[in-house]
């Protein structure tokens, strides 16, 4: 099945649940009538909580720089020993 | 840093052959550099190097043909192509030449260390996957030389993706990934996006294809010299690109 299938079927059952739920009034419609903003209002906090737990856990390796800068030396000095000509950058 | 043992991988990888794919593009420098620690650490695999050049005019070719001198012809292969041609069709040149029955994509540029090759490999032969990809945003993995606004950038590209897309992977636009041969050639074919959608779309039709995807934490060093190419026309094209993912896969 195709994502955007999926991604359909799921918003079409929860349209269904809210359509019942103002035919029905087990909640009060007028609560009943803002359910959907407020799904888009938690869906949109949500995101920005994800954005901001995971720009305060970003993984860096300020270590893993200098590595690369001491492997660089060792790779140069192997190269010219070997005579290929890497010139200076 | 663990330094993985490759006694254990003597034994099995003797039927295995890791074709290694780099693209260049003005790299004369850093494909040297990275075919010396390519060899350094891949010392007990069976594998080739296949340099994939679109004519730099800085004379990248003429490095590579240098380190054939040393490390064998057989080992590394030089297949150019006349100019700048795209990155989808550089892994689709490479693939043709490709011998080994494992294929690996990674970057020139460095920011992919090949030190972490051992350790796709071993994740491969544990666990019998189809597809190893390299993540930026685990424990273990990380990010250099980004600033604040890059960082939340990809994070939030990274967020709306995952929501949109549900795709099983955490780093999607990452391009450090080692391929069973036949699922590259598979996946591939069916992808017409460029630049770094592209990966994306690789990742995703994988995944929708139900092929084992397994993670490894890789590190990534991003670029010292050079500007951060992250305009607003990138954006666009990346919320292009995710729209067209969410419908077509």
């Amino acid at each position: 099945m195709k994502h955007i299938v999926k991604i359909m079927t799921l918003l079409v059952a929860l349209s269904a649940l809210w359509i019942s739920l103002l035919q029905t009034s087990i909640i009060p419609e007028s609560y009943t009538w803002l359910l959907p903003l407020y799904f888009i209002i938690s869906l949109g906090c949500y995101g920005l909580l994800m954005v901001g737990v995971g720009l305060m856990r970003f993984p860096t390796c300020p270590h893993e720089a200098i590595l690369l800068q001491q492997d660089i030396v060792e790779a140069k000095g192997f190269l010219k020993g070997k005579g290929v000509d890497i010139g200076s950058d | 840093m663990v330094m993985i043992s490759d006694a254990s991988m003597e034994v099995t990888e003797e039927k295995n052959k890791y074709s290694i794919i780099v693209p260049t593009y003005n790299e004369r420098l850093n494909i040297a550099l990275i075919i010396y620690l390519i060899f350094k650490h891949l010392s007990n695999v069976n594998f080739e190097v296949i340099v994939v050049d679109d004519g730099s005019p800085d004379g990248t070719q003429d490095i590579v043909e240098q380190l054939q001198q040393v490390y064998g012809e057989d080992r590394i292969l030089l297949r150019a192509r006349p100019k700048k041609l795209g990155l989808g069709t550089a892994y689709m040149h490479g693939l043709k030449h490709a011998s080994g029955n494992f294929v690996v994509i990674m970057d020139a540029d460095l920011s992919h260390h090949p030190k972490y090759l051992p350790s796709f490999i071993r994740r491969q032969m544990e666990t019998g996957a189809s597809i190893v990809t390299g993540t930026r945003y685990v424990k273990g993995g990380g990010v250099h030389g980004w600033n604040l606004m890059r960082k939340l950038t990809s994070r939030g590209a990274n967020v709306l993706a995952h929501t949109l897309l549900w795709p099983g992977v955490s780093d999607l636009t990452g391009s450090f990934r080692l391929y069973r041969k036949s699922v590259l050639e598979d996946v591939i074919s069916s992808c017409v996006s460029k630049g770094y959608v592209f990966q994306m779309e690789m990742i995703v039709r994988a995944s929708r294809k139900g092929y084992h995807i397994e993670e490894v934490p890789i590190t990534f060093v991003d670029r010292v010299y050079g500007s951060s190419k992250l305009g607003g026309s990138e954006i666009v094209e990346y919320l292009k690109g995710l729209v067209y993912l969410l419908v077509t896969t």
